[in-house]
């Protein structure tokens, strides 16, 4: 049974790997961007929640109401004035100047919040839980945090697969300077995926800071788990990042169920025999390499 | 009424220069051709015109205003659109999605989806499979198609004749003469003479990044194109 229970804790962590994940496939898959401050945006998230929390007095699942929109306006602005100008130079520029950029805001959150650890707290629900019968119970906040990301990826689904948006998401990764030709402005498109994968990790912060503290150098284990989630899934596949998610955190769980110390681990060890036996990861689109 | 006035035009990759000087005219709804051996000029001409290469603004007018060097999203918005050599279909979506990223800026117009499967009967036969599984004359057709989609004044239309066959490359002069009789002018580049100067009211041969001729098809001689065409 405390293997199952395990089991389960893991497919709900699962969620939330994926909610990290989604944003960095998003930006690799429409532009070839790999953003390596990506998971410093979602602590960045997090503490903009603590200020809004502390400002307005509201539950931090409302402040997500105000910093996702936020966080989509600096991806927004961020790709515009900066990012835009490094694409089209191969991979490295886009590295570098992201990097500099973890480095950047990890200092700047360190100056400004100090090296306290944090949590957001919304006021019960993270310690509720749902008994399932037979010993096993889940977590409300676990189960909420996987119906969140699931939404979430239902609507980016859809959107990338039924809008007008989404088909230029589309063709430009397929083929960006014949999609410029066909009247699809790049800079504003690669703008709104920024935006949109900012907005998307800014869920993914907020969900983090609630579930465990956070500090200010917080944000690269989170990129890597989300590296890992969207390798293990295979690029180009939303279902794929979160079965990439899923596993990732079934392997984490039950690693720390044989022994605590080896959960993140185990996790390791998946993502590598993934990259040893299926490079393009388990759930791959297409096996395209650009 | 001249729609697309081209004056000294020069375009340049890095420090090598491809065009020299070039000037040529589109009147509205008609059909100009330009020829020209491999490397004379033809491609680049066209990609300058839709803002993928740095040029002046005043080296291109659209109805009597400067155009030149404005971004290709832009010259779309004002009717100019390219389909482009080698088709460029998008492989990762359907044949109807290629057909609505062609109407991405939404330039209001006569064609629609309904118009263009009219014209191209497969488009719509096979609307939800990947572009890239129609065959290359298919795909052509989906080229055409999705540059109709944004509604052009101008259609640039580059090499649509390169590895068809030549019963394929006939249908889809075809298809090109009926476009520009619903009044969309065409530029059409080719290296293939035959089929070009049948359709065109006007040619303009290029030969290393000059106009070394230009004319009425009908009033210029086999000798005088080969001449220009071959620099002999």
């Amino acid at each position: 049974m405390a293997w199952l229970d395990s089991v389960v804790q893991g497919v709900l962590l699962g969620g939330l790997y994926a909610l990290f994940a989604t944003g960095l496939s998003l930006t690799f898959g429409v532009m070839r961007l790999v953003n390596l401050a990506h998971g410093d945006f979602s602590i960045l998230a997090a503490f903009l929640a603590v200020v809004v929390v502390q400002a307005l007095g509201l539950n931090p699942l409302l402040a997500l109401l105000a910093v996702a929109p936020l966080m989509a306006g600096i991806g927004y602005a961020l790709q515009r004035l900066v990012l835009n100008r490094l694409l089209g130079r191969g991979i490295l520029p886009a590295v570098l100047v992201t990097f500099g950029l973890s480095i950047v805001i990890q200092n700047g959150l360190l100056e400004t919040f100090s090296a306290d650890s944090r949590r957001l707290n919304p006021g019960g629900i993270e310690t509720a839980s749902l008994p399932l019968g037979g010993g096993l119970a889940v977590g409300t906040f676990p189960l909420l945090t996987f119906g969140v990301a699931v939404v979430l990826l239902v609507g980016l689904q859809l959107l990338i697969g039924r809008s007008s948006v989404g088909r230029a998401f589309r063709a430009a990764s397929d083929d960006g300077a014949t999609a410029a030709l066909m009247g699809i402005d790049n800079g504003r498109l690669y703008a709104l995926a920024m935006a949109l994968s900012l907005a998307i990790v800014a869920v993914a912060g907020i969900f983090l800071g609630i579930r465990t503290t956070f500090t200010f150098a917080s944000g690269p284990d989170r990129l890597l788990f989300a590296f890992e989630a969207v390798i293990i899934g295979g690029l180009g596949s939303l279902w794929g990042t979160l079965a990439g998610g899923v596993i990732l955190g079934v392997a984490q769980t039950t690693g720390a169920r044989l022994s605590p110390g080896w959960g993140v681990l185990a996790g390791h060890l998946v993502f590598l025999l993934v990259l040893l036996f299926r490079p393009a990861g388990l759930f791959a689109r297409s096996r395209r390499v650009d | 009424m001249t729609l697309l006035r081209v004056r000294g035009l020069s375009a340049f990759y890095g420090d090598f220069q491809a065009l020299f000087d070039v000037s040529l005219e589109v009147a509205e709804g008609r059909t100009v051709a330009v020829i020209g051996a491999n490397g004379a000029g033809k491609s680049t001409c066209l990609r300058a015109l839709v803002g993928a290469l740095p040029v002046p603004a005043g080296a291109v007018e659209l109805d009597g205003r400067p155009v030149g060097g404005r971004p290709a999203h832009a010259l779309v918005d004002l009717g100019i659109v390219l389909v482009p050599e080698g088709r460029k279909i998008f492989p990762s979506l359907t044949v109807q999605e290629n057909l609505l990223v062609g109407a991405y800026r939404g330039r209001p117009g006569p064609w629609t989806l309904e118009r263009v499967h009219r014209l191209f009967p497969v488009l719509s036969e096979r609307r939800d499979q990947p572009g890239t599984n129609l065959s290359g004359g298919e795909q052509q057709m989906l080229a055409i198609g999705r540059g109709l989609m944004a509604n052009p004044r101008l259609l640039l239309v580059d090499e649509i004749s390169l590895g068809l066959a030549p019963l394929v490359v006939r249908h889809l002069y075809e298809v090109l003469r009926a476009v520009n009789a619903e009044g969309v002018a065409l530029l059409v580049v080719e290296q293939d003479v035959s089929q070009v100067l049948a359709v065109a009211e006007r040619v303009y041969c290029f030969r290393k990044g000059v106009v070394a001729l230009e004319g009425e098809p009908a009033r210029l001689t086999r000798a005088e194109i080969s001449a220009a065409y071959f620099g002999t």
